[in-house]
């Protein structure tokens, strides 16, 4: 009974289990980055990146129809350009990251409806707003396998710049100038990310892997390296149960993903060790020392 | 012994406006050197300069060959993000960049060096604590162990002992004195003019240009001070590009 509902539809569908690998190799991409995301308090800096590459990813539609790596390079190539001038010019002048990234996001979106528009066809953007996790073909689950490969290997390389410079970018900048390229390969490695979420939840919720496991990790440890693990599997446990949801109810699998991960966020909000709401209302008795 | 830093007519400052003025002068290797000036007089500005952070206006510093990673700066207001999930062990152990860099492993020589360098500081115990835990006097002692531990030529403090109890300023003073007499140069911007006299043996009398430089004794006289006092904080707007291309001379 319990096999039925929890492992058969895997054993017996092949596309559940493509399903399911895609959603394990995107936690082990999405959920760390989310991590550094949410400690550096740019959580919706991911959700303003996911909008500007849905228009690099709709003129690589717009040029080549529904081929995924045109779709690909059209969402990667608009996604560095809007992180990486946003960095710059972060860097360069007085304004934050926020409202320069929010300048340029807009820009590239304003731009790629433009394009869209002008070209006057009547597209299937479906796909791109909200992805099929249970129709990846070979080349696409390569693809996203490669991707999370990527990150997890360059996010061992800059991960000491990159928590030195979430800690205490002045003293980085005085022993080392690895602090810039280091924030510059993470914003690509979230960009790498989001491209890599949006086949499969599309562009809309393709942040969801991301954002919510952190959040779900940080009301359970105290530490960076147990919250990255907590993350990931919080993302994977989630996902596999979206994807049970979805098998059974019919609901789409993005939103059932999705919707899962929310709710272990609100139960961890309630029920988190590290300042859930439950343990600050009722708190244990105050130490002697 | 030579000298360790030469400025070379230097000027600092901001979108233009000087806030350290035309400062020629050497320290010497091994010196302890405490800077003084009312605010605004421009310490800062040059602990940022030697730090590597700002580039002069105009002018040079020479550093006698010391690479960026041979300078440990220890700024004012150290811009932490306190809430950051990080030990206070991991957090000092960040001073052994130098020698770890990107991907070096943290063997048992550099636990050993650590802990060490927490113990040095009164810090015994909390290696596990997170950081956002530790009081102000207590982070000011975390920050001292990682300076410890970058075992910089040269070491810059800027008013290390702000807001800081007795007993704790007299345990990091006594850090001070150590890289003294380990050899190391050390500048540190101090207001308190008793701790001054009694431990640094020589002071730069800074007052966006320099008022005065060389030994304590000579520098800290009740002119002097005045002068510096005198010194007006003005930014003005319409101020004329300085022609003064002729170095004032203190030291």
């Amino acid at each position: 009974m319990l096999y039925d509902a929890l492992i058969a539809p895997f054993t017996e569908f092949e596309f559940m289990r493509r399903a399911l690998a895609a959603v394990i190799a995107l936690s082990l991409g999405a959920a760390p980055i989310g991590v550094f995301l949410m400690l550096r308090r740019m959580s919706l800096v991911g959700d303003a990146m996911a909008h500007a590459i849905l228009p690099g990813a709709a003129v690589g539609f717009l040029l080549s129809g529904l081929n995924l790596i045109a779709m690909t390079v059209g969402g990667l190539i608009a996604g560095f350009t809007v992180a990486i001038l946003a960095g710059l010019v972060a860097r360069v002048t007085e304004l934050k990251e926020d409202a320069s990234l929010a300048a340029f996001y807009l820009f590239s979106l304003a731009l790629g409806v433009t394009i869209v528009s002008i070209r006057g066809t009547n597209i299937d953007l479906l796909h791109v707003l909200f992805g099929n996790v249970l129709a990846l073909d070979d080349q696409t689950l390569l693809a996203i396998a490669i991707n999370a490969t990527v990150t997890m290997v360059v996010l061992a390389l800059i991960y000491r710049p990159l928590v030195m410079e979430c800690v205490d970018p002045l003293f980085l900048r005085s022993v080392s100038r690895a602090g810039a390229p280091a924030h510059l390969a993470f914003l690509a490695l979230v960009v790498i990310n989001l491209v890599n979420g949006f086949h499969a939840l599309g562009t809309l919720l393709a942040v969801g892997l991301m954002v919510l496991p952190a959040g779900i990790a940080r009301f359970w440890a105290r530490d960076i390296s147990a919250m990255m693990v907590i993350a990931v599997l919080a993302a994977i446990v989630s996902g596999y149960a979206g994807l049970v949801l979805s098998f059974f109810t019919g609901v789409p699998p993005g939103p059932a993903i999705i919707l899962v991960t929310a709710l272990v966020y609100l139960a961890s909000l309630l029920f988190g060790p590290v300042s859930g709401l439950l343990r600050q209302m009722f708190p244990a008795r105050h130490l002697e020392a | 012994m030579g000298a360790q830093l030469k400025f070379h007519n230097v000027t600092l400052g901001y979108d233009r406006h000087p806030a350290v003025h035309h400062l020629t002068g050497e320290v010497a290797a091994g010196a302890l050197v405490a800077v003084i000036g009312p605010n605004g007089a421009g310490k800062s500005t040059l602990f940022r300069g030697l730090a590597g952070i700002l580039k002069p206006l105009s002018g040079s510093i020479d550093l006698g060959g010391l690479d960026i990673r041979d300078i440990a700066y220890l700024p004012q207001s150290v811009d932490i993000d306190r809430s950051f999930p990080i030990s206070v062990f991991d957090f000092v152990g960040t001073g052994l960049w130098r020698s770890i860099g990107f991907f070096g492993g943290m063997g048992k020589p550099e636990r050993d060096k650590i802990t060490r360098a927490l113990a040095a500081v009164g810090l015994n115990g909390f290696e596990s604590r997170s950081i956002g835990t530790l009081s102000g006097g207590q982070t000011q002692r975390m920050l001292f162990a990682r300076v410890l531990l970058q075992d910089a030529r040269l070491i810059v403090l800027d008013e290390p002992f702000n807001a800081i109890d007795t007993k704790t300023s007299a345990d990091l003073l006594a850090l001070v004195k150590r890289w003294h007499d380990e050899g190391r140069t050390v500048l540190a911007a101090l207001h308190d003019m008793e701790l001054v006299r009694d431990h640094f043996p020589e002071t730069l009398l800074l007052a966006r240009g320099p008022v005065a430089w060389g030994a304590t004794a000579e520098v800290l006289t009740a002119e002097n001070l005045m002068v510096a006092l005198r010194m007006c904080e003005a930014f003005d707007d319409s101020a004329a590009a300085c022609s003064d291309d002729m170095p004032s001379r203190a030291a």
